[in-house]
Order: C-alpha cells, then sequence, then structure tokens
C-alpha cells in the first residue's frame, strides 16, 4: 500500500491551489458547512492526489477558514466557549481515532466512504 | 442540559471528530445539528460555536498528519489562505441569496460530486485488484 502512495506524490501549481482554497473557501462561507467536501474532492479529482494526503491536507487548510470564521462570529457574540468546548474536546480525541482508521484504509475504499457521506450530506440539505 | 444532554454532546463530538479525522472535513455537519438539537443554542450561535470547535480538532489532526508524512505545509498555507479569503466573500454572498436555494443547489452539487468520485474510486479499486495479481508473490 505504501507503494501507491507514493506512486502519486502531488504535483500541482500554486493557481491550482488557490483555486480549491477559494471554491472551499466560498462555498463553507455560504452555509457554514466546512470546505473539506469541495477540497478533497477537487484534489482528488482534478488534481489527481492520493486520498489520504487530500484529506490530510484539506483538514490542515481547514484551521485558516474555522479560525477567520469563530473569529468573526466570536465578534458579534455568537461564540459559546463553553459549549465549544464541550462537544471539541471529546472531537479531538476521535480525529486521533479517525486518521488511525484511514491510515488502515485503501485509497479507493476511503474514498467511496466520503461520496457515502456525501449522499448522506446531500440529503440533509435537499429534503432537511 | 440534563446529563444524558451532556454524554449526548460528548458522544456527537467524538464521532464528530472521528469523521474529520477520517474524511479531512471540518465536523460542522455533526456539530451544528448537535448544537441546535441537544444544547438548544441558536442556528448562528451553532455555526459560530462549531467553528470554534472545529479548531483544536484540525490543528491536533494536522500535527498528526504531519509526522505522518501526509502534509506539505506550503501547499496547506497556499489552499488556506485563499480558503479564509473565500470564506469571507461566501459569507457575504449568502447574506444576499436565499438560503433553501443555496442549500438544495449544494446539495444537487454534492450528487453530481459524490458520482464522479464514486466512479473515481471504482476505477482505482480495479487498478489496486489488478496491480495484486500482475504482483509476482514475494519478488
Amino acid at each position: 500500500m505504501s507503494t501507491s502512495r507514493q506512486s502519486r506524490i502531488p504535483v500541482s501549481s500554486a493557481p491550482q491551489l488557490a483555486v480549491v482554497g477559494l471554491a472551499g473557501g466560498v462555498l463553507s462561507g455560504l452555509l457554514g458547512i466546512g470546505g473539506g467536501s469541495v477540497v478533497v474532492p477537487l484534489l482528488v479529482l482534478w488534481l489527481c492526489w492520493d486520498e489520504h494526503r487530500a484529506t490530510a491536507t484539506s483538514l490542515a487548510a481547514l484551521t485558516f477558514a474555522a479560525s477567520i470564521g469563530a473569529l468573526a462570529h466570536g465578534l458579534n457574540g455568537n461564540v459559546d466557549v463553553a459549549r465549544a468546548a464541550l462537544i471539541g474536546i471529546p472531537a479531538v480525541g476521535g480525529v486521533l481515532v479517525g486518521t488511525r482508521i484511514a491510515d488502515r484504509m485503501e485509497g479507493d475504499v476511503l474514498l467511496m466512504l466520503f461520496a457515502a457521506i456525501q449522499l448522506i450530506v446531500a440529503g440533509l440539505l435537499i429534503f432537511g | 442540559m440534563s446529563a444524558v444532554d451532556v454524554v449526548e454532546v460528548l458522544a456527537v463530538g467524538v464521532l464528530a471528530g472521528t469523521i474529520a479525522g477520517m474524511f479531512g472535513v471540518g465536523g460542522g455537519v455533526l456539530f451544528v445539528p448537535a448544537l441546535t438539537l441537544i444544547v438548544g443554542l441558536s442556528q448562528i450561535d451553532a455555526e459560530g460555536t462549531s467553528l470554534l470547535a472545529m479548531i483544536p480538532v484540525a490543528v491536533v489532526g494536522t500535527v498528526r498528519q504531519y509526522r505522518k508524512g501526509l502534509i506539505d505545509p506550503v501547499k496547506v498555507a497556499r489552499i488556506g489562505v485563499f480558503s479564509g479569503a473565500g470564506a469571507v466573500v461566501g459569507a457575504m454572498l449568502a447574506a444576499q441569496l436565499p438560503e433553501d436555494t443555496l442549500r438544495k443547489g449544494f446539495g444537487v452539487f454534492l450528487v453530481l460530486i459524490a458520482g464522479q468520485l464514486i466512479l473515481r474510486a471504482r476505477s482505482e479499486r480495479r487498478e489496486r485488484l489488478s496491480g495484486d495479481e500482475v504482483r509476482p508473490g514475494s519478488e
């Protein structure tokens, strides 16, 4: 598995990455839904990145938009710090579990599950 | 909030974090409904609180994946800076557009993307399986 991952080292130009970031950011700002649902597919489908690198990079890039968004909402008094800790701290434990699970999965399996989650989210958006 | 509510919120937190780590998404899809339905926050407070809750998740996940060799910080910064700028534009556009249309439109968009992802996953799977057959045992 390690060889297949190394066989697709991402080569992407700075403008391409800027487009990925802008697209993810605009859509996350529009609906408050994370840009990951756009950034990961763009990296995999358009720039042909390996799934494990794409999801790791998306998670890291989220820090920017989440920080700016939290700051903007905080200035408007729309952030509850205690409740953020209540749900965010267990989620930190979860992220360590999730990254380990992803390690053990082939890229195509991870991508198929990602698509399944996209469809569930799409259903919630359309019919919810 | 009752003790049961607290346990539910903690459980949703763990699940959202797991999904974030597996798929590189923020977890807001689970955070926001939990914060409105269980905690009783308004939609706007839930979105702001969800964004704050996402930061430690993304930071810890990033450190972990960096150590694993999966992250190039320069590429992350290129995507991240533009996504931050894009988020500001998106938030301004959101104020001008009807939310229901946005939600349904984005939903349809996600279905189209999911279709493409499934096709890609299937072709990669075929590639992987045929590669395994060609590989001559231990040679």
